[in-house]
C-alpha cells in the first residue's frame, strides 16, 4: 500500500563511457530519464536522427518480415496463445543474433525483395485480368483487331450506342449508298447499352460509310490489341497462370525462411532497443569530454545505480533534492493480492506524490463487491479455475493481462463464497435436475441451502446490508482523507472536513435507526438506551456546527463563510444518493440468480419426460443459457464494481493525476531477454 | 379468468417489452458506433464490444421483474391466481411500471452515451476505464427502478 519513494539522481560521466553507461541503464530499466532541466548553453546535444532512423528502418523491416512469415508460413496457434506473452530468450542467444546481424539483415532484404516481386507480379496479373475483361465482348471477332481489311475491302471495328441488331447497323452504314450497297454489317456483341460491330465495305466507300456510322455515334475501340481477341485472351490467361506459379514459388521461398523466425524476432527487438538508445542519446547534453543525465530512480535501487556507475565507470552520481511542486513519476508497490487491482486504479488515474495509494483498501472492497454482484458459486469456481489455469500455464503473459487474471482469480473466489452464502450454484440447477429426473418433490427444500439467506425471499433485508456495506466503504474513503490530513499535520483540516462529517453522519444514522419510519421499511426494531439518543443528537448538532463554521475556513467574510458552510451541509444529499447507489449490489446479484433459474427452468420444462433426448436438450440449453448469463453478469459486475470504486469511493478522497513511471529500458516487442548469470 | 389477473399479466409483459425495447434501441445505437471504430481499428474490438453491451442490461432487468411477477401470480408452476381481484391486478401492474418506463428511456440514453464513449476509445484507447463510467452513470436509474419494482412486486399481497 504505497507509492514507491523516488530519488532524483544526476549523473556526470566521461564521454568515452557513454555507450556502456546507457546500455547498462537500459538493461537495468530502473531509471526514468529527464534532461529538460539541463539547459546550460555550453552543453551541446548530438544529432542522432540518422542513426535512429536507420535502426527504426531495420526494426521495421523485421516486423514486416515476421508479418510475411505469418502469412506464408503460419505457425500453429491455439486460441489461448494470446496469453503467452513475450518469449524468454537468453542473453547468449541475443549475442549470437548480434554477431549474425549482417546475414539476418540480408535475409530480411531478400524476403522483402521477394515480396516486392510478388506484388509486382500481382500487379501484372491484375492488369491482364482487366484486359481480359475488356476483350471478352470482342471474343466473337475472328480476325485480328488490327486488321484494316483486304486489298479491295475496308474493315471498320467499333461500337455504336444502344443495343442494335445487324440489319439496323446495315441500314445505318449504308445510308445514301446505291442499292445494293457493298456493306456487310455484323454485330459482335451487345450489352451495357452499346453494340460492338464490325462493318466490311469497299475501300472506295469507306469514308462515306464511316461518316454514316459516326453520325450514329460510332466510336473506334479505345484500345487495339494485336491478334485475334480470342487468342489474345487465351495468351493472357496462360501468362497469368504462369505468373501465379511464379508467385507461389516466391511464396515458398519466403516460407523457407520460417525456421529463422526466432532470430528475426530477437533482431527486430535488438534494433528497436538500439533506436530507443539513440533517441535518448539525442537528448543528452554533452560537453567536450563529459555528458550529463538526470532522472528518477526508485529509492531502493538508487544505491545500486550509484555504486555500479561509480565503480565501473568512475561516473559522478549525486542525489538531488526534489522540489515541492515537482511532478515525480508514480510507481505502485503492493502485496500480491492488492497489486492485482492496480490496473483498475491505473485506468482511473495514478496517485501523485505525497498522497495515499488507495490500492490496498480498494482491493478488499473490489473483490468483496464483485463477488456479491455475481454471487453464484458455480460461476465463481469456474472463474477462479480458469484464471488459475491460465496463470499457471502462461507465466510470461504481459503484466497488465497477468494482473487482470489475478484480479478475476480473487474475484472468482469471492463470487463462489457469496454463491454459497446465497445458495446459488448455477442458479438452482441441482434442484431442477432432482425434480426433473429423480422425483424430488416440487416444494421440497433447496438441495444446496443458502448458508446465509436467499436474497429473492427477502430482498429488503439484503438491501439494508448492501447499504451498510456502502456506508462502511464510504467511511473508509473518508478516513483515508483524514489520514492524509493527519499525515500532513493538518489537524484543523482533519477535524473540520473529516471528523465533522463522521460525527454528523453517525449522529443522523443513530437518530434514524430507532424511528418508526425505519422500522416500517426494514421490519427491524432498534431499541437503544436513552443515552444513545442523546449522544446521537449531540453528535449530529456538533458535526453540523463544525461543518457550518469550518468547512469554508479559507473564506474571511463570516456571513459568506456560514452561507457557504450551509451549502456544504446540503452535500448530505450526495451521501444519501451514494449510499442508495449500493443497491446495485442487490439488483445485480438478483439478476444473476434469477436468470440462472429461468435457464434451468426452461431446460427442465423442455426435458421433462423425453428420456435421453431430454437429457441432451437439457445440457445444450443449460450450456448456452449459463454461458450467456455468465458473460453478461461478469461484464455487469466488473463495470459496476468499478463504478462503486471510481464514483462513490474515490469521490470521497481521491485525486488522480500521477504520471506512470516509465524507465528507460529495452524496447522489446517479441522477446524478453533473460540475464544468464554464471 | 378475472380482469385482475389479466391486468397483472399486462404489467409483467410491459416490464420485458418496454425495457427490452430500450435495450434494443441502446445496443443498436452503440453498435453502429462500435462497427465504425472496428472498421478503422480492429484491435479495439473487445473494448467497444463491452461498451456496446452496457445498455443491454435494462432488458435483463425487465426480464427479471417479469419472471418474479409471473411466479408471483403462479404462472410458473403452482396454481395460477386466475381469480385475482382487479385492485390486486392494478397493484401488480403499477409495481411493474418503474422498470418498464425507466428501462425504456434509460436504455436509449445509455446507448447514446455508450456511442459517445466508443468515440473516446477510438481516439484514446488508454482511457477505457473512464469511458466505461459514463454509460454506467445512466444505468444507476434503471437499477433504482429495478429495485423498486422488485420490492413492490414481491410485497404485494396476492
Amino acid at each position: 500500500m504505497a507509492i514507491v519513494q523516488m530519488q532524483k539522481l544526476s549523473i556526470a560521466a566521461s564521454k568515452k563511457n557513454r555507450k556502456a553507461i546507457l546500455e547498462l541503464l537500459q538493461s537495468m530499466g530502473v531509471m526514468e530519464i529527464h534532461t529538460d532541466s539541463l539547459t546550460d548553453p555550453d552543453l551541446r546535444k548530438m544529432d542522432t536522427q540518422t542513426a535512429r532512423m536507420k535502426y527504426d528502418r531495420r526494426a521495421d523491416s523485421f516486423d514486416r518480415v515476421l508479418a510475411l512469415l505469418d502469412t506464408y508460413a503460419p505457425e500453429k496457434k491455439s486460441m489461448l496463445d494470446s496469453f503467452k506473452g513475450p518469449e524468454e530468450v537468453g542473453r547468449s542467444r541475443l549475442d549470437q543474433v548480434i554477431k549474425e546481424r549482417r546475414s539476418l539483415n540480408q535475409d530480411a532484404a531478400t524476403i522483402l525483395k521477394y515480396e516486392k516481386q510478388i506484388s509486382d507480379l500481382k500487379g501484372v496479373i491484375q492488369k491482364n485480368e482487366n484486359q481480359i475483361e475488356w476483350l471478352i465482348p470482342w471474343q466473337e471477332l475472328d480476325v485480328p483487331m488490327t486488321s484494316e481489311g483486304t486489298k479491295e475491302t475496308a474493315l471498320l471495328l467499333g461500337s455504336l450506342p444502344g443495343e442494335l441488331a445487324a440489319p439496323d447497323v446495315y441500314a445505318a452504314a449504308a445510308e445514301g449508298l446505291p442499292e445494293p450497297a457493298c456493306v456487310t454489317a455484323d454485330v459482335i456483341s451487345t450489352g451495357n447499352e452499346a453494340t460492338l460491330v464490325s462493318v466490311l465495305t469497299l475501300k472506295k466507300d469507306r469514308e462515306k460509310v464511316e461518316e454514316n456510322l459516326r453520325r450514329h455515334g460510332f466510336a473506334r475501340p479505345q484500345q487495339i490489341v494485336r491478334g485475334v481477341p480470342r487468342e489474345v485472351i487465351e495468351d493472357l490467361k496462360k501468362e497469368n497462370e504462369h505468373e501465379q506459379k511464379h508467385i507461389e514459388a516466391l511464396e515458398k521461398k519466403i516460407a523457407e525462411f520460417a525456421p529463422k523466425r526466432e532470430d528475426y524476432k530477437v533482431a527486430g527487438d535488438y534494433y528497436r532497443s538500439r533506436s530507443a538508445k539513440y533517441s535518448l542519446l539525442g537528448t543528452i547534453p554533452q560537453s567536450e569530454n563529459a555528458f550529463f543525465l538526470e532522472g528518477y530512480v526508485p529509492a531502493d535501487q538508487a544505491g545500486a545505480v550509484k555504486t555500479l556507475l561509480g565503480e565501473k565507470f568512475g561516473a559522478v552520481v549525486e542525489t538531488e533534492e526534489i522540489a515541492e511542486d515537482e511532478q515525480v513519476p508514480t510507481l505502485l508497490k503492493n502485496n500480491r493480492f492488492s497489486a492485482s487491482v492496480e490496473g483498475v486504479l491505473e485506468s482511473y488515474g495514478l496517485p501523485t506524490r505525497g498522497h495515499v495509494d488507495p490500492t490496498f483498501v480498494m482491493s478488499i472492497f473490489y473483490v468483496f463487491f464483485f463477488g456479491m454482484m455475481l454471487s453464484d458459486a458455480g460461476y465463481g469456481i469456474l472463474m477462479f479455475l480458469a484464471c488459475g489455469f491460465l496463470l499457471k500455464k502462461y507465466p510470461n503473459m504481459g503484466s497488465g493481462m497477468k494482473k487482470m487474471m489475478q484480479m478475476f482469480f480473487w474475484c472468482g473466489i469471492s463470487t463462489a463464497f457469496w454463491g454459497f452464502m446465497f445458495g446459488g450454484v448455477f442458479g438452482d440447477l441441482a434442484d431442477v435436475i432432482a425434480k426433473t429426473w429423480f422425483g424430488y418433490p416440487a416444494d421440497g427444500p433447496a438441495i444446496i441451502p443458502a448458508l446465509w439467506f436467499v436474497p429473492l425471499n427477502n430482498p429488503m433485508r439484503l438491501l439494508l446490508w448492501c447499504m451498510l456495506f456502502g456506508v462502511i466503504h464510504l467511511f473508509a474513503g473518508l478516513l483515508i482523507k483524514g489520514y492524509e490530513y493527519l499525515k500532513d499535520g493538518d489537524v484543523v483540516g482533519f477535524v473540520s472536513d473529516v471528523l465533522s462529517w463522521l460525527m454528523f453522519l453517525m449522529g443522523l444514522i443513530l437518530i434514524l435507526l430507532p424511528t418508526d419510519l425505519f422500522e416500517g421499511i426494514a421490519q427491524m426494531e432498534f431499541n437503544f438506551p436513552p443515552f444513545v439518543g442523546t449522544l446521537a443528537k449531540i453528535l449530529t448538532f456538533a458535526g453540523l456546527a463544525l461543518i457550518l463554521v469550518m468547512a469554508e475556513r479559507s473564506t474571511k467574510n463570516w456571513v459568506l463563510r456560514i452561507l457557504l458552510g450551509a451549502y456544504d451541509v446540503y452535500g448530505v444529499t450526495s451521501w444519501l444518493s451514494d449510499v442508495l447507489s449500493y443497491s446495485r449490489l442487490l439488483a445485480l446479484g438478483l439478476a444473476t440468480g434469477v436468470i440462472a433459474s429461468v435457464v434451468n427452468m426452461m431446460a427442465g420444462m423442455v426435458a421433462q419426460g423425453k428420456g435421453i433426448i431430454g437429457v441432451i436438450l437439457f445440457i445444450v440449453i443449460c450450456l448456452a443459457g449459463h454461458t450467456l448469463n455468465f458473460a453478461i453478469n461478469v461484464l455487469g459486475a466488473y463495470v459496476h464494481t468499478n463504478r462503486l470504486q471510481f464514483v462513490e469511493f474515490f469521490g470521497k478522497f481521491y485525486e488522480a493525476g500521477g504520471e506512470p513511471f516509465q524507465p528507460f529500458t529495452t524496447a522489446n516487442k517479441y522477446v524478453e531477454i533473460k540475464e544468464e548469470r554464471n | 379468468m378475472s380482469t385482475g389477473f389479466a391486468i397483472a399479466l399486462i404489467g409483467a409483459a410491459l416490464a420485458t417489452a418496454l425495457a427490452g425495447c430500450g435495450s434494443a434501441w441502446g445496443v443498436g445505437v452503440a453498435g453502429q458506433a462500435a462497427a465504425g471504430v472496428v472498421s478503422e481499428d480492429p484491435a479495439q474490438f473487445a473494448k467497444v464490444l463491452i461498451l456496446q453491451l452496457l445498455p443491454g442490461t435494462q432488458g435483463i432487468y425487465g426480464l427479471l421483474v417479469t419472471f418474479i411477477t409471473l411466479s408471483k401470480v403462479g404462472l410458473l408452476g403452482g396454481a395460477p391466481a386466475v381469480s385475482m381481484d382487479t385492485a390486486t391486478g392494478l397493484a401488480i401492474l403499477a409495481a411493474c411500471l418503474p422498470i418498464a418506463i425507466v428501462g425504456l428511456v434509460s436504455g436509449l440514453h445509455q446507448g447514446k452515451t455508450s456511442a459517445a464513449s466508443i468515440g473516446i476509445v477510438a481516439k484514446r484507447p488508454d482511457q477505457f476505464g473512464k469511458a466505461m463510467l459514463f454509460p454506467a452513470m445512466v444505468e444507476t436509474y434503471a437499477i433504482l427502478a429495478l429495485l423498486i419494482s422488485i420490492l413492490s412486486v414481491s410485497n404485494v399481497p396476492v
